[in-house]
């Protein structure tokens, strides 16, 4: 996590869970609880998506990222207990960009509305928790060469301000 | 006075729940053709050149272009010489949405209530309907699959005349900065001014139903129009928020007489990447 930098463009090979509002929600209440969460996040990365659901034969349906602003309350307990990293899409609140530069976190936006184009690069899925959520329950996916660019490295660096600074006209 | 049965509009329905998810209408793909042509950051074009393959994609396998396939929100103009028989409008129309939802592989994403429990209603019903009479005997029905992440970018607010046209535009250009890479860019604008607190932003979200980059008839409005598009490309924020100067694909502004007292302006932001529109007349 640490060569990685706020622009670089990856390709992401390995597992990530995923995980958004509802599945979130139920993490932070039993880590409230003190209770031993279902998944172990150490040294995982959580991919913010609700997939649709899969055609026969295919391994999964079309999966973009979501708004990650919807997880920011939720993001810096969960990199307190273990996460490493996230992968969504738009802008993370200060709170959240402190904690990946004190965890040694990075914050990954795949391109939204490519959907149908991202899961070609899921080459296994299945749900881990939370069944009873359908799409927002748990999933464990198998990443192969999933492209990605960084956005928030552990270092505090934001592609989104640089970027729109760079391009930007007055007028 | 022309009779059909109520069938006929749960298969319209269906059918116009399909197509808008698997398959990109021709303006918005031209739309992101010039979009790549004319994008000057490396990364924006990447982007655009990913989200049209995407769309390829989707059209070849029958998938939906993305993951959140949306409110179904439809608007029916019905002409006052028709009659339906066998049921309920609304219930045909969530007919043809739960047959399209449940059998064509699209995600369900509307819980019963918004407070509380949130359950998943399993079939993405109900539909988000608005009826209007017309003259003549047909029904033209106009339906957006609207993603949930442009949607909540979206913003209105009640100025007053004192803010006049300075005033709606300002608010119109910081809400689409505000929305940055959250409401996935480039970003269809469809903005309402006029009407009430309740007409306004209804007068936005069909503004987003006219043909990308379609002239307006109103000269007052093609200017604002211009001046948006231009102001809002000039933000930097780009493709995805990379960073570029293709931010919205088109500005929609549409009016609405208003109260002395009022000056309503709505913002209703629509994704460029999965803006799913389709009209059928029956």
């Amino acid at each position: 996590m640490l060569d990685l930098r706020a622009g670089d463009a990856v390709e992401i090979s390995g597992v990530v869970l995923t995980a958004r509002d509802a599945a979130h929600q139920r993490l932070i209440e039993t880590l409230d609880r003190g209770e031993v969460l279902p998944v172990d996040l150490a040294g995982q990365v959580i991919y913010y998506v609700g997939p649709a659901p899969a055609r026969p034969g295919a391994v999964i349906g079309s999966a973009g990222p979501t708004t990650s602003g919807r997880m920011d309350r939720y993001a810096p307990a969960l990199h307190a207990a273990g996460l490493r990293g996230t992968i969504g899409k738009g802008y993370r609140s200060d709170v959240v960009r402190q904690a990946l530069v004190e965890h040694c976190g990075v914050y990954f936006a795949a391109v939204g509305g490519s959907g149908a184009l991202l899961a070609k690069r899921i080459v296994s899925a299945e749900v881990i928790a939370y069944p009873d959520l359908g799409t927002e329950a748990i999933w464990r996916l198998q990443l192969d060469r999933f492209p990605a660019i960084v956005v928030n490295d552990a270092y505090g660096a934001d592609l989104y301000s640089t970027a729109k600074g760079e391009y930007r006209r007055d007028g | 006075m022309r009779e059909i049965d109520i069938s006929t509009v749960t298969e319209a329905v269906q059918r116009l729940c399909l197509e808008a998810n698997y398959v990109a209408a021709p303006d918005v793909r031209k739309a992101f053709e010039l979009a790549a042509e004319r994008e000057v950051s490396p990364l924006g074009k990447q982007v655009l050149t990913q989200l049209l393959e995407n769309m390829r994609v989707a059209e070849v396998e029958r998938v939906p272009m993305c993951q959140d396939t949306g409110t179904v929100v439809i608007f029916a103009d019905i002409g006052q010489d028709l009659h339906f028989s066998g049921g309920l409008f609304s219930d045909a129309v969530n007919e043809g949405v739960r047959r399209a939802y449940t059998g064509g592989y699209l995600r369900s994403s509307i819980v019963d209530r918004p407070v509380g429990k949130r359950t998943n209603t399993r079939d993405n019903t109900p539909a988000v309907l608005h009826l209007h009479l017309v003259d003549g005997d047909q029904l033209t029905m106009t339906m957006l699959a609207k993603g949930g992440g442009a949607e909540n970018m979206s913003q209105m607010r009640m100025l007053t005349p004192g803010d006049g046209l300075d005033g709606v535009l300002n608010f119109v250009v910081e809400t689409v900065e505000r929305a940055g890479p959250n409401a996935c860019p480039p970003v269809i604008v469809g903005v309402g001014i006029g009407g009430t607190f309740d007409s306004v932003g209804t007068l936005a979200k069909q503004a987003l139903t006219r043909e990308i980059g379609s002239e307006h008839d109103d000269p007052q409005i093609q200017e604002i129009e211009g001046e948006l598009i231009q102001r809002i490309n000039n933000l930097g924020i780009g493709p995805h928020g990379f960073g570029g100067r293709i931010t919205a694909l088109a500005v929609h502004v549409e009016i609405a007489p208003t109260h002395i007292a009022s000056l309503p302006v709505a913002v209703n932001l629509q994704c460029g990447p999965a803006a799913r529109l389709r009209r059928v007349t029956i």
